[in-house]
C-alpha cells in the first residue's frame, strides 16, 4: 500500500504559489548593488521549498527548473556573484513561469516546457559563465568538472516513507545527474507475516559516474538526511563492490561535505517547514482561505464569553426568583446579546481579507509596463489593509489592472514631457482604498497629463455618441469613456486598446453593484474611483418605516435624522423640495413616491426625514417613522431577481421577514437629481424609463 | 403480490423510456399546466412578501426561504389573466431555472397544484400562433393526457425578467 500523495497536492500548489507570491514581492524589493541579504534568503528559501516539494511529489518539470534558479540565488547568497539587472529579470520571468507550470500541473495538463527550457538555458549560461570563475577561486574542495564515479550507500530507515519521501524519485534525480548504476538490497524484507506494508526495507548501493559534484549528490538527498543513512564516497572503480561502511565514518563523511553553514541552515528551515505541512493538514479543500490567526484568536476569546456568560444565566435560572436575580438575568442577557452580536461580527469578518491581496500584484505590473513604456513611475499603494469581501476580491482586481494600464499608458507622460511640463521625470500613479459608507472604494491615480476632452469629445462626435451641437461640460465628457465602442488611442499598443474598452470595465464593476467614475483635470491626472458594496458584510442599519414597508438605511450615511420645520422647505424648479438646514439647502426625497407606495404620510411636518450623504452630497429621505438600529447581514436581492435601482440587497430581519437596503448614490440617480455639473444623471434616468 | 411489483416495475420502466419527462401540473384558471419537475424545488403555502419597489407587476415581492432572497411572481398576472384571492389552496410553486449561465430560485404563485405526469415531450404539439397573444411565448408545447389537455409551459422565458433580452430571443426565435 503506497501512500496516496495526491492528497497533499492543494496543499503543495497553495504553498508553492505562495512561495511564488513571496518570491516576485522580494525580487521587485531587490535593487541590484543594494541588495539585502535577507531578501535573497527569502527567495531562495521560497524557491527550495517549491523544488523540495516538487521533487516529494514527482513534478519533474518544476524541480529541474527550480534547481538552476537555486543554485543563481545560492551563489549570489554566498556572494560569490553579483546580482545583476538581468538576473533579477530572469528570475522574475522564472516565477511567471513556474507559476504556469503549476498552475498546468494542478489542472492536471501536460505542461508546457518551452518556456522553462528557454529561461533554463539562459541560467545555464550564466551559471555556465560562473563556472569558470569558480575555478579560479579557491572555493570548493572537490574539482567540479571532472567527471567522477561515486559510491553512495543509501539506507533509509524504516519510517521513510511516513515522512512523504519517495526513494524512487531521489534515484531518477540521480540517474539525470549522470550515469547511474543500482543494487538494491532485499535483504531486510521480513517474512510476510511481519511485513508491515507501510515500512521502507530496501537499501541501495548506487555507482554514479558524473561531471557533477558531490554538493549536487547531496542536495538530491537532502530531504532524507534525518531518515536515513547517507554514505557518498568517490571511487576508482564501477565495480567495486565492498561492505558498506560502518556508521561512524558516515557521518563524518556527511560532515566533512557540508555544505556552508547558511544554506544548511536554511534548508533545513525549509526541510522541516515543507515536512510539517503535509502531516498538518490532512485534508484540504477546493477552495479555502487564509486567515490571520488574531482573528481566530478573538473568535476563540469571545466564545470564551459565551460560555461565561452562558454558565452566569443558568446559575441565575436556578436560583429563587427575586427581584434581584430579575435584574441580574436581565443584566446577564444583555451580556449575551453583546457576546452574540461580536462573535457574529467575527465570523463574518473571516471572509474578509486586506485588499493588500489584489494590490500585490501591481508592483511588478506596474515594473513590466513602465519598462515596456520607458516611462519612470512610482507606485503608491496606500490603505492596503482595509478590508473586502473575498468574492468580490477576485472579481475587481482585472478591472483594476485595466485600469492602471491606462493610467500608466495613456495617463503618464513620458521623462522628457514630464520635464518640459515642469514636472518630477517621475511619473505617480497611487492606489488608495478604503471604507465610506458601507461601501469600500478603491481610488487609481495618476500625476500624468489627465484625459484630452477635446479628442475624446470629437471622437463621440465622429463615433455618433454626441451631436457636434451638444454642450457638455468637461465631467459630462470624460463619461463618455466608459461608452460602449469608445477608444481615444491612435494606435494600439502592446499594452492597453485591445478592443477591450472602459465599458467592459464600467460593466464587470457593476456587475458587483458597484460604480466607476473618472476625474481629470488637464496636465494634473486623472483619478478614477471605484465605489463597491461589501456584498457580504454586516451592516450597522437604521430601520425606517415607509408606508407599512420596512427598509433599512445604512447607518453609516445618516448625517442626522430630524422633524421638518415647514418653514425652511421651499419648492424649487421642477417641483423639487429644498430644506433649509442651517446653511445648507437640502433636497427632499419622497421614498413612498420613488418606491410607488400608497399609504404614506404625506404631510412634510408629520412625518420624518432622515439626512443622509452620498458622494459629498446631501439629500433628506422621507420616511413615517424610525424604528430600531440593526446590525444586518446584507443579501443579494440580485442572486435570483435583479437588480433593483435604489437598493443596494436584502436582508431578514428577526422575525424572519425580508426587509430591502436603501441604496443611497442609487436613489439620488433615481430621483433624478442633478449633481452639481453633470446632466448625466438625469439623461440615465430619461434612458432607464425607455427601456422599463 | 408478484404482479403487483411487476407493474411497478413496468411502469419505472415506462417512465425511463426516452424523450419521456416527469411534469408537475397546476391549475390557473381552469387550465393545467406543466412544468419539468426537475425545476421544481418544493411546494410552500402562500406567505406575506415583502415588496419590491417599482418592480413589474406579476412581482409580488420577495420571501426569506431559509436564508435566501427568493422572489415570488404571479403566474396569473404574467400570462395577463385577472388576478384572483389568494386563498387556503394557493401555492407557491419554488423552481429553479438557470437563466443565463445563473441558477435562479423564484416563487410561482398558481391556483392549485394538480398532478405529476409522464409525457413524452415529443408528442407535444407546437402551440397555434394566436394573433397579439404573447402568452405563446411562455409555451412550450401542448399534450393531451387522456382528455385533458395540459400547457407545458417554458420556464426559462417565464423567470428571465430581462425585457430587452426577451425581445432578442422573440427576434431570434
Amino acid at each position: 500500500m503506497s501512500i496516496d500523495l495526491s492528497q497533499f497536492f492543494d496543499v503543495f500548489f497553495e504553498e508553492s504559489f505562495e512561495g511564488l507570491d513571496v518570491m516576485e514581492a522580494e525580487l521587485l524589493n531587490l535593487q541590484p548593488g543594494t541588495e539585502d541579504s535577507e531578501t535573497i534568503n527569502t527567495i531562495f528559501r521560497a524557491a527550495h521549498s517549491i523544488k523540495g516539494g516538487s521533487g516529494t511529489f514527482g513534478f519533474t518539470s518544476v524541480t529541474n527548473f527550480t534547481h538552476v534558479l537555486e543554485t543563481l540565488l545560492d551563489q549570489i547568497r554566498d556572494g560569490r556573484r553579483q546580482l545583476t539587472a538581468e538576473h533579477v529579470n530572469l528570475l522574475l520571468q522564472s516565477v511567471d513561469c513556474l507559476r504556469g507550470l503549476l498552475s498546468a500541473l494542478q489542472a492536471e495538463e501536460e505542461p508546457d516546457l518551452t518556456e522553462s527550457s528557454e529561461l533554463k538555458a539562459q541560467f545555464d549560461r550564466i551559471l555556465g559563465n560562473e563556472e569558470q570563475t569558480l575555478q579560479s577561486e579557491p572555493q570548493s574542495s572537490t574539482p567540479e568538472a571532472e567527471t567522477n564515479t561515486y559510491q553512495i550507500d543509501f539506507k533509509p530507515h524504516s519510517h521513510l516513507f511516513k515522512t512523504g519521501n519517495e526513494p524512487l524519485y531521489m534515484l531518477s534525480e540521480l540517474a539525470e545527474l549522470g550515469d547511474l548504476e543500482t543494487h538494491a538490497f532485499c535483504d531486510g524484507i521480513p517474512s510476510l507475516d511481519k511485513f508491515n506494508p507501510e515500512d521502507c526495507y530496501l537499501n541501495w548501493r548506487l555507482y554514479l559516474t558524473t561531471t557533477q559534484g558531490q554538493s549536487a549528490i547531496q542536495e538530491i538527498f537532502e530531504w532524507v538526511e534525518d531518515d536515513a543513512d547517507i554514505d557518498i564516497t568517490l571511487c576508482g572503480g564501477l565495480f567495486e563492490s565492498e561492505v558498506p561502511e560502518p556508521q561512524a565514518e558516515q557521518s563524518e563523511a556527511q560532515v566533512q561535505n557540508a555544505e556552508p553553514k547558511p544554506s544548511e541552515q536554511a534548508s533545513k528551515k525549509a526541510n522541516t517547514a515543507a515536512n510539517k505541512v503535509p502531516s498538518s493538514k490532512k485534508s484540504s479543500e477546493s477552495t479555502s482561505i487564509r486567515v490571520g490567526i488574531d482573528k481566530v484568536d478573538s473568535l476563540i476569546n469571545m466564545v470564551g464569553e459565551l460560555v461565561i456568560t452562558q454558565a452566569m444565566l443558568t446559575q441565575l435560572g436556578e436560583q429563587e426568583p427575586t427581584e434581584q436575580t430579575l435584574t441580574a438575568l436581565q443584566e446577564g442577557l444583555a451580556q449575551l446579546a453583546h457576546n452574540t452580536r461580536d462573535l457574529q461580527e467575527n465570523v463574518m469578518r473571516i471572509r474578509m481579507l486586506p485588499i493588500s491581496f489584489v494590490f500585490s500584484r501591481f508592483p511588478r505590473l506596474v515594473r513590466d509596463t513602465s519598462q515596456k513604456l520607458n516611462k519612470q513611475v512610482e507606485l503608491k499603494l496606500l490603505g492596503e489593509q482595509t478590508e473586502l469581501d473575498k468574492t468580490v476580491m477576485e472579481k475587481i482586481s482585472d478591472p483594476m489592472v485595466h485600469l492602471v494600464r491606462n493610467s500608466l499608458d495613456h495617463g503618464l507622460e513620458t521623462p522628457e514631457e514630464r520635464i518640459k511640463a515642469g514636472k518630477d521625470p517621475v511619473g505617480q500613479v497611487t492606489l488608495n482604498a478604503f471604507h465610506q459608507g458601507g461601501n469600500i472604494v478603491i481610488e487609481i491615480m495618476d500625476d500624468g497629463k489627465g484625459l484630452n476632452t477635446e479628442k475624446i469629445k470629437s471622437k463621440a462626435i465622429a463615433n455618433g455618441l454626441i451631436q457636434a451641437t451638444d454642450d457638455l461640460s468637461p465631467e459630462e465628457i470624460n463619461e463618455l469613456i466608459f461608452r460602449p465602442g469608445f477608444s481615444t488611442v491612435d494606435e494600439v499598443s502592446d499594452i492597453s486598446g485591445r478592443g477591450v474598452g472602459m465599458d467592459v470595465v464600467r460593466r464587470n464593476i457593476q456587475s458587483l453593484n458597484g460604480s466607476v467614475e473618472v476625474n481629470s483635470a488637464p496636465g494634473v491626472g486623472s483619478t478614477f474611483t471605484i465605489r463597491l458594496p461589501l456584498t457580504l458584510a454586516i451592516l450597522d442599519g437604521q430601520l425606517v418605516n415607509v408606508a407599512s414597508h420596512t427598509y433599512i438605511i445604512p447607518l453609516i450615511s445618516i448625517v442626522e435624522s430630524l422633524q421638518i420645520n415647514i418653514d425652511k422647505v421651499s419648492t424649487v424648479g421642477n417641483g423639487l423640495e429644498v430644506l433649509r438646514l442651517r446653511d445648507e439647502y437640502i433636497p427632499i426625497l419622497r421614498l413612498y413616491k420613488l418606491f410607488n407606495h400608497d399609504g404614506a404620510i404625506e404631510a412634510l411636518d408629520k412625518a420624518l426625514l432622515v439626512v443622509v450623504e452620498s458622494d459629498n452630497h446631501k439629500v433628506g429621505l422621507l420616511v413615517d417613522d424610525l424604528l430600531g438600529q440593526q446590525q444586518v447581514v446584507i443579501k443579494s436581492l440580485e442572486a435570483n431577481y435583479q437588480r433593483v435601482n435604489g437598493i443596494s440587497g436584502a436582508t431578514i430581519l428577526g422575525d424572519g421577514r425580508v426587509s430591502l437596503i436603501l441604496d443611497i448614490t442609487g436613489l439620488i440617480k433615481l430621483s433624478g437629481l442633478k449633481r452639481p455639473g453633470s446632466q448625466d444623471l438625469l439623461m440615465e434616468k430619461q434612458e432607464e424609463e425607455v427601456t422599463t | 403480490m408478484m404482479t403487483e411489483q411487476a407493474s411497478i416495475n413496468e411502469q419505472l420502466v415506462l417512465t425511463n423510456r426516452e424523450g419521456d419527462k416527469q411534469f408537475l401540473t397546476f391549475m390557473m384558471a381552469e387550465e393545467e399546466y406543466g412544468m419539468d419537475i426537475l425545476s421544481v424545488q418544493e411546494i410552500r403555502g402562500w406567505e406575506e412578501v415583502t415588496a419590491i419597489p417599482n418592480s413589474p407587476k406579476f412581482v409580488n415581492g420577495a420571501i426569506n426561504l431559509r436564508g435566501t432572497i427568493v422572489p415570488i411572481i404571479d403566474l396569473r398576472v404574467r400570462f395577463g389573466l385577472p388576478r384572483v384571492e389568494y386563498g387556503p389552496l394557493t401555492v407557491v410553486v419554488v423552481v429553479a431555472v438557470e437563466i443565463r449561465d445563473n441558477t435562479k430560485v423564484m416563487g410561482l404563485v398558481v391556483d392549485a397544484v394538480s398532478d405529476v405526469y409522464t409525457i413524452n415531450e415529443e408528442t407535444a404539439k407546437d402551440v397555434p400562433e394566436f394573433q397579439g397573444s404573447e402568452n405563446s411565448f411562455f409555451v412550450q408545447g401542448l399534450v393531451n393526457v387522456g382528455e385533458k389537455m395540459v400547457v407545458l409551459l417554458n420556464l426559462k422565458r417565464i423567470l428571465d425578467l430581462d425585457e430587452n433580452h426577451n425581445e432578442q430571443l422573440v427576434v431570434g426565435g
